[in-house]
């Protein structure tokens, strides 16, 4: 299926708007597969942003020469484009910049946690969460007095959805999930977990950072209440993430960082608020970097999410079959198929994760070793550490025959 | 050839593959551990000294995570034998760096010194000098 989208993909004349892909590590090609910790940045997202410096650098909000309109519109503009990329129809409205997806989900935590939560109420998460939600919700748990459970992952590395039932209960005050899980590649039913959040009267807050960068996604298809992603991993630059949320929510909501630029009013008795999103975007925000992000969302649609996601989940097949041929590798998450994203978490039995990674960098091969930010994951997996390759837009066939040939190196220097 | 390969000479392959001095002891004069959650590395290390309280009659070892760490933790266990322990506690990265006799790579010096500091740490609780429950080297 997925084949005639992969030629119609032209990979080849995409990796020129890389030119870091050009590289060479001591004489070896460099094999890029560390694309779920950050992708590289496209050259139109680095000209815009260098067209930013150069022609209209300027602060925004505040000044009334002409340099600095320019740079408010643009800063703007990037929030109805971002939210119309993601399908939020209220644009700026619904699109808060924050510095990235672990700030978005602490902005939800602070100013909706801190406010709305307490003794008796329940947050749910999952086994297979990122420590940028997992630590934050436990954190707020911890000083409101709620409680934190989490929906158990199957055998084949999916959510049992029966347990996610029994969890969700009308205690449950918040159900955060991630999308796509970082270090399984599972993609979860999330519109499905939205609708029993909302049965029970829950918010439903989703972590899209795996997700955005290489499938359609739809808020509101997904209903979610709250949806956070990262530019830096969707060909974009790094201090800039997002938060989604529904307008009524985040109008209803208090700031979490205060400061210039998001007040209406100030005396020195009191101080009254914005209008959202600014109101959450104290101080002096990521100009150049929404305006960088504003270019890759346009250079990832004009390539398509759908054919992103068709030549991402073809290259995890290609990788997981033949890491699967292998017999001494063990392979996390479900097997390839829908529910399943551009990227493979593994061990080779003999080598630590850590080793095998600093001999696949030998071979100019990079790739994740290590927690992923998934300890508690880790644990109920029975290992310290994976090895984790992942793919993008970018990347080839023979990346992954350089990545199969790579363990094989390391394969044999512990045999 | 990179800093990879570098690292894993066959030296340092042999004492992973083939620890040293690895178990407990039955009577050590102390025992101390410490872990790289982040990595995984976790080692223990068990001391017998002589009965100066100065001279270390033996060491073992125990423990789980990569070639490094666990090839450092069993050259340290043999090199300690007949030190002293203001000798172990002199000890630096360097030192740990040229036992090892390889490059380590920044990302990687970690591991390598944890068995190094695991003895450290557990001379100067053992001396009274330091409070420590666990030992770690990702701070």
């Amino acid at each position: 299926m997925s084949q005639q989208n992969l030629e119609s993909l032209d990979v080849e004349r995409l990796r020129e708007d890389f030119p870091i892909l050009e590289r060479e590590l001591d004489g070896k090609p460099l094999v890029y597969l560390d694309n779920a910790a950050t992708t590289q940045t496209a050259d139109p997202v680095v000209d815009a942003m260098s067209d930013y410096y150069r022609r209209y650098n300027a602060n925004v909000h505040r000044g009334i020469h002409h340099l600095s309109q320019e740079a408010s519109i643009a800063y703007e503009e990037a929030h109805d484009r971002v939210a119309e990329f993601v399908g939020a129809s209220g644009g700026r409205e619904e699109m808060i910049f924050t510095k990235n997806t672990t700030e978005s989900e602490n902005l939800v935590a602070y100013a909706w946690g801190m406010r709305e939560l307490g003794p008796g109420d329940e947050v749910v998460l999952t086994e297979m969460e990122h420590h940028a939600s997992l630590v934050t919700w436990q954190q707020i748990a911890e000083r409101t007095g709620a409680d934190c459970t989490y929906i158990q992952i199957d055998e084949t590395g999916r959510l049992d959805m029966d347990h996610a039932r029994e969890c969700i209960t009308d205690d449950t005050a918040m159900v955060s999930a991630v999308h796509v899980s970082n270090t399984l590649g599972t993609v979860n039913p999330v519109s499905e977990l939205v609708d029993i959040a909302h049965d029970h009267d829950a918010l439903a807050f989703i972590d899209g950072a795996q997700a955005v960068p290489n499938r359609p996604v739809d808020v509101e298809a997904i209903d979610a209440d709250f949806y956070a992603f990262s530019g830096h991993k969707m060909a974009g630059p790094t201090g800039i993430g997002c938060l989604y949320g529904k307008a009524h929510l985040l109008e209803e909501m208090e700031p979490y960082l205060y400061g210039g630029g998001m007040i209406r009013k100030v005396t020195f008795e009191e101080s009254t608020w914005g209008d959202v999103p600014w109101k959450f975007e104290p101080g002096t925000p990521p100009i150049a970097e929404a305006v960088g992000l504003h270019a890759a969302v346009d250079y990832l649609e004009e390539i398509g999410m759908d054919r992103i996601r068709d030549h991402e989940e073809e290259l995890a097949e290609y990788a997981y079959e033949r890491l699967a041929a292998e017999g001494d590798i063990e392979i996390y998450g479900p097997e390839p198929g829908p529910d399943r994203s551009g990227l493979v978490g593994f061990n080779l039995e003999s080598v630590h994760a850590h080793d095998l990674a600093s001999i696949m960098n030998d071979h100019a091969v990079a790739i994740r070793a290590g927690d992923h930010c998934t300890q508690p994951l880790h644990d109920r997996l029975g290992v310290a550490a994976s090895a984790r390759a992942s793919f993008y837009l970018y990347n080839t066939r023979e990346e992954v025959d350089a990545l199969v040939d790579a363990i094989d190196s390391a394969r044999q220097l512990f045999a | 050839m990179g800093m990879g390969s570098d690292m894993y000479r066959q030296q340092i392959l042999d004492h992973y593959k083939n620890p040293r001095n690895y178990g407990e002891l039955e009577d050590p004069t102390f025992t101390h551990v410490g872990e790289n959650p982040m990595c995984g590395d976790e080692i223990r290390m068990d001391v017998r000294l002589e009965d100066d309280e100065e001279t270390i009659e033996y060491v073992a070892f125990k423990g789980d995570g990569c070639a490094i760490s666990q090839a450092s933790a069993s050259m340290l266990s043999s090199k300690l034998q007949g030190k002293t322990l203001e000798e172990l506690l002199e000890m630096d990265r360097d030192d740990v760096v040229d036992m090892l006799g390889v490059d380590i790579s920044p990302m990687r010096i970690k591991c390598a010194v944890l068995a190094e500091k695991v003895a450290q740490d557990g001379a100067e609780i053992y001396r009274g000098e330091l409070d420590k429950e666990k030992t770690t080297t990702e701070e």
